[in-house]
């Protein structure tokens, strides 16, 4: 079959760039692995989604089920259960391999879009030592278990990570009946949103160490106790400061990478900063006709954003093919990352969306972005801090001369 | 007292302060900050996100909210409910799965649509 538009994967990212690539004319292929479509939304059952775009405090499922129900007003065909395993350039298009319930599968589309979201570290990516026991679980696997699955995955739960992941799922298997002995956090102040602290830890009566971090795990076949020692501001645990922690379960929330599998195969540049995708305004890679958004493109704190790359991508593969001509962005000063890294300046630039994260807790700090030495966006802030991304809107239309653009951060 | 509302993902530091039967907040960045610290110090409420269990084919459990929000004392209340009510037939986003908690008007709701044809 031959499509348009070929879109791997049907969380939030998936699920806009594929209405939106249809609503604009594309024929589309929405390829999803699961049973059903929302992506990792399905699991993610407590509220707070959407406030940015709908105005009101959703729950995952729910903010899922509009772009769902959207989806189901369109021509775009889906296809569930559904694996790509390979992805191979022609002269002009893409030939995509995908195995699903009727065998494999193959399809050929003129451009893809990658919405493959991210994935969590694991025990592995954080070196945590010890035996090789059960109940050693992600963040997002105890979630699986508790909302999708109804079993609980652990009686004594010791939690790794402050972040918001973290944070939620100690609230919801204290909720569910287990007792969550604690939550540790390496870093000296928490990840999650203040909120969050206060709402799932405070509200439950649940402590929450800072600077400490679990060394080793212990249990013959299931986990029955933990290590933790504190760390130096380094991270780096300290000899001598180890304490044993009895539980038969320890959630990791350690982190999200984004998943780029397939843009690896077709050979798309990385941005080592984000672990996904280098992109232009409108979520192309630096290969003609593949796009990447939401958290394959940079592991987002709203899903909100995550579906407005999704559009951006989708509207943009309705249009039809323009030679780029792209520029770099340059950034300056204490910035963990920008995106886009590019500017194509033969198409629209006069609204474009820019994210970016401070590389460490800033206060009374001042953005500017120029383009050929032409300040073209300057704004303010009191607080930056890296768990929290931060959105633009610039328009470079301003700029006489688009050659030397640079995103600069610094103190007021 | 300090306290940090957590209406929305803002999280506004409230300084908040109890003079008689009167409370003057601020730090709020809009008027939900004051009517959350009133709140909090009067009766404080929490909405809240579970799950119950069902018998549908593809659904082990089917997620739930409150909605509107329910005395934070009643929290470990509803979970116990909650261990009560099996969901026996696929049932759309939005239905009610328990009607009027704790006579405060709210209900439990599906935030789901259970969908028959998955397998």
């Amino acid at each position: 079959m031959k499509f348009d538009t070929v879109v791997i994967g049907g969380g939030p990212a998936g699920l806009a760039a594929a209405i939106c690539a249809s609503k604009g004319g594309a024929s589309v292929l929405l390829i999803e692995r699961e049973a059903r479509l929302g992506g990792i939304l399905k699991q993610c059952i407590h509220d707070g989604f959407g406030v940015v775009r709908f105005g009101e405090k959703l729950s995952g499922p729910e903010y899922a089920d509009r772009f769902i129900r959207e989806l189901a007003q369109t021509n775009v065909q889906v296809s569930l259960f559904s694996f790509v395993t390979r992805t191979v350039k022609n002269q002009n298009t893409y030939n995509i391999t995908y195995v699903c319930k009727d065998g494999v599968r193959h399809a050929e589309c003129d451009r893809i879009v990658l919405a493959t979201g991210c994935r969590e570290r694991t025990r592995n990516g954080i070196f945590v030592h010890g035996d090789r026991c059960a109940g050693v679980y992600t963040a997002g696997a105890a979630q699986n278990l508790v909302n999708i699955l109804g079993v609980m995955p652990g009686k004594r739960v010791v939690i790794l990570g402050s972040g918001d992941i973290g944070l939620i799922m100690a609230r919801r298997l204290t909720l569910e009946g287990a007792k969550v002995v604690g939550v540790y956090e390496a870093k000296p102040t928490p990840s999650g949103l203040t909120r969050n602290i206060h709402q799932c830890l405070n509200d439950f009566d649940i402590p929450l160490y800072l600077s400490k971090t679990v060394t080793r795990v212990f249990g013959e076949t299931r986990l029955e106790k933990v290590e933790i020692s504190d760390v130096d501001e380094k991270m780096r645990p300290i000899v001598g400061t180890e304490q044993l922690v009895d539980c038969d379960c320890l959630v990791l929330a350690v982190g999200l990478i984004p998943e780029n599998e397939l843009a690896r195969d077709l050979g798309i540049t990385l941005d080592p900063k984000t672990k996904g995708a280098v992109v232009d305004q409108n979520c192309q890679t630096l290969a003609d006709g593949i796009y990447a958004c939401g958290n394959a493109l940079h592991v987002n704190d709203l899903v909100d954003y995550v579906s407005e790359s999704g559009e951006t991508a989708g509207n943009h593969c309705a249009r039809p093919f323009k030679m780029r001509d792209l520029k770099p962005i340059q950034t300056v000063g204490k910035l963990l990352y920008v995106v886009p890294q590019r500017l194509d300046v033969n198409s629209d630039v006069s609204k474009v969306v820019m994210y970016f994260r401070a590389s460490e807790e800033l206060a009374d700090q001042r953005l500017t972005v120029t383009a050929g030495g032409q300040k073209v966006f300057d704004r303010v802030y009191g607080k930056l801090l890296p768990p929290e991304m931060e959105r633009i809107a610039v328009d470079f239309g301003k700029a006489a001369n688009l050659d030397d653009i640079v995103v600069k951060l610094e103190g007021k | 007292m300090e306290m940090v509302c957590i209406v929305c993902p803002n999280g506004c530091r409230l300084s908040v302060e109890r003079t008689g039967d009167k409370v003057t907040v601020s730090g709020n960045k809009c008027k939900r900050g004051e009517a959350f610290a009133v709140n909090e110090l009067t009766n404080p409420t929490r909405s809240v996100t579970t799950s119950v269990k069902t018998t549908v084919k593809g659904y082990p459990v089917i997620s739930v909210k409150t909605d509107g929000e329910i005395p934070k004392g009643k929290i470990f209340e509803l979970m116990n409910l909650c261990k009560q009510i099996i969901v026996t037939e696929p049932l759309p986003i939005g239905a009610t799965v328990a009607t009027d908690l704790f006579g405060t008007g709210v209900n439990l709701i599906t935030t789901k649509t259970m969908e028959e044809t998955n397998e």
